[in-house]
């Protein structure tokens, strides 16, 4: 099915009584010479590459729910790329690109909207940092600005500029950020992946892997019975740790619980996305009007999809101490998700130590953003047996060898990050 | 998700801090790379009861070994983490 002007036309004109399956709905088959484990986001843009830009075709995605069940239904729809250390500036800014022809090259309304992500400093040392990364960016070629007070005034005359312990001083500007339509990106993938051939099979949980004797991966084993595979891949973030296990692996990530939530619908506000610098609180307004926000992941270990009360508290005091109008406006809906988080914060994209099978995961709460270069990448290393050159540092070794991508600063402390 | 405090009570989790998995043990000065590189990193990210470390900063200061499933979050056993402390209490 192929969406033009013209197909919109005439489902219009029949009373949108004849819109098809905008992808197929497989049984598995025997073999494939890529298996992918997990059917979010990173999952089908796995395929989706490996299909059109690697010419590998025979390829299934299996998901043990429904596709974009997991975080890629569950997130707060940022992307940017405004990353400082080298490994992830580059990396993030080939997922912004990607997302910049998304809709065309999957012939999907993903609802792309570069409206602009703005990170707000409160403090002196916190615009040199801003500053700093800002000019990182720049070199490498990507659009950063650094707002003085007046130019954000300008820009969101609503925010509480004078608060008393945390006064906005300014902000980095990231005009090419924005959201993304995050179920449609999902949809957006398996149909594009599902009309070059790419077997979709859902409700198939991996339930361990077939293994020859020497030990390397042959295929897995699943809720609908053993598909052989060339190569198995797995993206499935939350659950990296227990999919690992199945063949023998430990890895340096723990699994917690972020939380996110959505107001009820206000009339427009927002502009862009915007971040809070002294607390940690983001926000962006839907097409609907909901204010779509989030903070902290809640810092223990979970794999319960629900978070507790704290962070939640927390999480709208930042938004209070950065608007305080929104203090009557009532939340509408909250949910959790499961991070897999890394021991630097930073993704790893890697082969494993098991022979066959490849790893995408740790991409902590930064999930989403990445999705188009994730599935990129990931679909070079599994047809190339190579990383491709800009996830070349999320090696799964770097832990051991202590070339980290901390971003932060927190050192071996998953919930710090 | 509340804990019950050995010393204070039953608590809210905002009291809390918490640090991870309580099984992992610091090795030994003379300890190898791998042994260090496994303490460090490595996790076991267990899918159901486990125990773990817990600070309850907000009261008392103890900090606690809490036997948790981090699949519903249900607490079964909290008790005072092993140290001079807990020796004391458990006296």
């Amino acid at each position: 099915m192929k969406y033009s002007i013209f197909s919109l036309v005439r489902a219009a004109l029949s009373g949108h009584k004849n819109w098809q399956r905008t992808w197929r709905d497989a049984t598995p088959k025997d073999h494939y010479d890529v298996v992918i484990i997990g059917g979010g986001g990173h999952g089908l843009a796995t395929a989706w590459f490996l299909a059109s830009e690697y010419g590998i075709r025979n390829v299934a995605v299996l998901e043990k729910g429904w596709i974009g069940s997991g975080n890629a239904g569950r997130n707060t729809t940022i992307i940017r790329s405004n990353y400082g250390l080298p490994g992830n500036t580059g990396f993030y800014e080939l997922s912004m690109k990607l997302w910049e022809r998304m809709e065309q090259d999957l012939n999907y309304n993903t609802m792309v909207s570069q409206r602009g992500v703005i990170n707000l400093y409160h403090s002196d040392a916190q615009r040199d940092a801003y500053a700093r990364r800002g000019n990182t960016m720049r070199i490498n070629g990507i659009d950063a600005e650094l707002l003085d007070l007046a130019a954000v005034r300008k820009m969101i005359p609503f925010l509480n500029f004078d608060n008393a312990r945390f006064p906005v001083q300014g902000g980095l500007l990231q005009r090419r950020g924005g959201t993304a339509r995050h179920d449609a990106v999902v949809w957006g993938y398996a149909h594009a992946a599902s009309a070059l051939g790419v077997d979709v099979i859902q409700n198939c949980e991996v339930t361990g892997f077939t293994r020859d004797a020497n030990g390397k991966v042959t295929g897995v084993e699943t809720s609908r019975g053993k598909i052989g595979a060339g190569k198995v891949g797995m993206a499935v973030a939350g659950s990296s740790s227990r999919v690992a296990a199945m063949a023998g692996l430990r890895l340096p990530i723990e699994s917690h619980v972020l939380q996110a939530f959505v107001s009820e619908a206000i009339k427009p506000l927002i502009p862009g996305v915007m971040t809070f610098g002294a607390g940690h609180f983001y926000v962006s307004q839907s097409d609907k009007g909901g204010l779509v926000f989030g903070g902290d992941i809640d810092g223990y270990n979970s794999y319960a999809q629900r978070g507790n009360m704290p962070v939640m508290e927390d999480v709208c005091e930042g938004g209070m101490a950065l608007m305080p109008m929104i203090g009557r406006v009532r939340l509408l809906r909250q949910w959790g998700g499961i991070m897999d988080m890394s021991m630097d914060g930073s993704p790893i994209i890697d082969k494993s130590p098991v022979d066959g099978l490849y790893i995408n995961a740790g991409w902590c709460y930064g999930g989403f953003k990445a999705t188009p270069g994730s599935g990129f990448v990931f679909a070079h290393l599994l047809a190339r047996d190579e990383s491709h050159g800009e996830a070349a540092r999320f090696r799964l070794d770097r832990f051991r060898t202590g070339a980290m991508i901390d971003e932060k600063g927190q050192g071996a402390q998953p919930n710090l990050h | 998700m509340r804990i019950v405090c050995p010393f204070c009570g039953e608590r809210e989790l905002g009291e809390f801090t918490y640090l991870g998995d309580a099984k992992p043990v610091r090795p030994e000065a003379g300890a190898s790379q791998d042994e260090v590189f496994d303490y460090v990193y490595l996790r076991d990210n267990v899918a159901g009861q486990t125990s773990e470390y817990w600070y309850h900063g907000d009261g008392c200061r103890a900090w606690l070994n809490v036997t948790r499933n981090t699949l519903t979050h249900e607490i079964s056993a909290v008790e005072p983490a092993t140290g001079a402390g807990a020796r004391q209490v458990a006296k």
